[in-house]
């Protein structure tokens, strides 16, 4: 294989797992923020303490992060039919990415939540704040480093992740490594699907880096 | 200014019940500053959170500047808070804004708009001697200049009532003699009803009108400074006024003799000699600086019995001066 005929095929694979990194990342992002807030809130001492609420969400957490991405991919496929209306290419692979990812991410927000200072959310109480603003204003704004700092984390997960997509015809740069550089022996090809998610990585954790530098005052 | 009736509040961990207020009573008026003086445990810091219901007492009620907080619904709670400022050993500043930002933090809470806000930020950072600091963070300040941007956020609803949670308890000698001035200050300025809790005397001594003891989630003594300290007995004259063990003097009486408010009984021991022609030994002695004026105690050894002393002991009483037999 040449580089004329290699150049589109990374292209287009990067193309792809940009694709569904970037849109699985927005849609874990609000899902997991939410589930994490829900979490803590719930949680013992919480604003909304509600033992059984906050069992159920930690049951349905923990079972979304132990089924292995492979498993949950082939299982969720009615839903993901119900949802983006196939099951097949990279759209459809978005639908799991985002169900893998969104329980994972949710305990990393409320572990950088319950960081935050109790004193804290008891002198915003002591100043008259309201539920919903002591979540805005204090928890989440108080968290944002160790929240991106975990969003970072996520994305590198959701790259690992999508390599896997290629068994629903999502594409991407894991699929290319494992149909040309695995199963007909193209070494260069294997080669060059390493090195770019490589760099995919190293950016996206630069990238993070310099964010959570930027929001910490600590 | 704060009526504290019949407060109960205690805790159940892993089934042992611990009770941290136990009925207690307590009033402090109206551009005062009280001192709750305790031990870590004695249940100061659990009393100061139910004043403004952080914990929610299982008995009793609350009244603040008239108003039964305990009988409020969570958001008329959340409207009377407003008029109550805290502030907090730890500072409790949000690491994610600058000075400004947090003093403007309770101001968002109460709606008030964005001009309004900038400039009341600016007065109350002016108030407590931060403008420079303004747009520092956090983590760029020092302890006392943390804890003036807490004062000042306490301060930005202008509350009548300011509640001190260990205020001083992380900052050194000096640090701690600035921000207790800053408070006295602002009491006398404003008219600002103080109430503290401290484990510290030099608290009290130096700030407090008057004081509550508290031991084991009661009451010990309740009451003025110099008032308690006149008091036969107290516990807070014994810990404010250290002289040491009573030593054993035979053939002599050992009396413990304390001068509050004013300058009463600076020559009683002169005045002994000459109306008694007793010769009175000083054994140990203290003057402390209060925040109304002075007090001090004088422990003294009168040669015979304490019956034999008697009409000297009286003439001391009469005179106003307290006086206790030691031995």
């Amino acid at each position: 294989m040449t580089w004329a005929d290699l150049g589109p095929l990374l292209w287009q694979a990067s193309t792809e797992s940009a694709y569904m990194v970037g849109v699985s990342t927005v849609l874990t992002a609000v899902g997991g923020l939410l589930l994490g807030v829900l979490l803590v809130l719930t949680g013992r001492g919480g604003l909304l303490a509600a033992r059984p609420v906050n069992l159920i969400l930690g049951l349905i957490v923990n079972v979304g992060r132990s089924l292995p991405f492979i498993i949950l991919l082939v299982a969720i496929i009615p839903f993901t039919r119900a949802i983006v209306g196939t099951t097949i290419g990279t759209s459809a692979a978005i639908v799991p990415l985002t169900v893998g990812a969104i329980p994972f991410f949710a305990r990393i927000v409320e572990t950088a939540i319950r960081e935050v200072d109790r004193d804290v959310i008891a002198a915003a109480r002591a100043m008259g704040a309201s539920r919903a603003g002591i979540v805005f204003k204090v928890l989440l704004r108080e968290a944002r480093p160790g929240l991106v700092a975990g969003l970072t984390i996520t994305v590198v997960a959701l790259v690992g992740y999508s390599a896997m997509a290629g068994v629903v015809g999502g594409g991407g740069l894991g699929d290319l490594a494992i149909r040309y550089g695995y199963q007909r022996f193209e070494n260069t090809v294997m080669v060059a699907t390493v090195v770019l998610l490589v760099v995919f990585v190293q950016l996206i954790q630069t990238l993070g880096d310099l964010v959570v530098r930027w929001l910490s005052h600590k | 200014m704060i009526q504290l009736h019949r407060l109960r509040k205690a805790y159940r961990t892993r089934g042992r019940t611990v009770v941290a207020v136990d009925g207690v009573d307590l009033a402090v008026r109206e551009g005062e500053v009280h001192g709750v003086l305790g031990r870590s445990g004695a249940g100061k810091s659990t009393l100061l959170r139910c004043v403004n219901l952080l914990e929610r007492p299982d008995e009793g009620t609350v009244t603040v500047g008239g108003v039964d907080l305990t009988s409020l619904s969570e958001r008329r709670l959340r409207r009377h808070r407003q008029r109550i400022g805290m502030i907090h050993q730890h500072f409790a500043l949000l690491s994610s804004r600058t000075a400004a930002g947090n003093v403007a933090f309770p101001l968002e809470v109460m709606g008030v708009g964005r001009r309004e806000r900038a400039a009341r930020v600016a007065e109350l950072l002016d108030l407590v001697g931060l403008t420079d600091r303004a747009h520092a963070y956090p983590a760029q300040l020092s302890g006392g200049q943390k804890q003036r941007v807490g004062i000042a956020r306490a301060l930005a609803g202008r509350p009548k009532v300011l509640l001190s949670d260990e205020a001083t308890s992380a900052l050194d000698p000096e640090t701690t003699t600035s921000i207790l001035e800053l408070l006295r200050d602002l009491n006398r300025r404003l008219g600002l009803t103080i109430l503290l809790i401290t484990h510290e005397m030099e608290v009290v001594k130096r700030i407090c009108d008057s004081a509550t003891l508290m031991r084991e989630g009661r009451i010990i003594e309740s009451g003025r400074v110099p008032d308690l300290l006149a008091r036969p007995g107290s516990a807070l004259g014994q810990e404010m006024f250290r002289l040491g063990p009573v030593p054993v003097l035979p053939g002599t009486t050992v009396v413990d003799v304390t001068v509050t408010g004013g300058g009463t009984g600076e020559s009683f021991v002169a005045d002994l000699a000459r109306t008694y022609d007793v010769d009175a030994r000083i054994l140990a002695g203290t003057i402390e600086n209060l925040a109304d004026g002075q007090a001090g105690r004088l422990r003294i050894a009168l040669p015979g019995s304490a019956e034999a002393n008697e009409a000297p002991l009286r003439h001391l009483r009469e005179a106003g001066l307290t006086v206790e037999v030691a031995r």
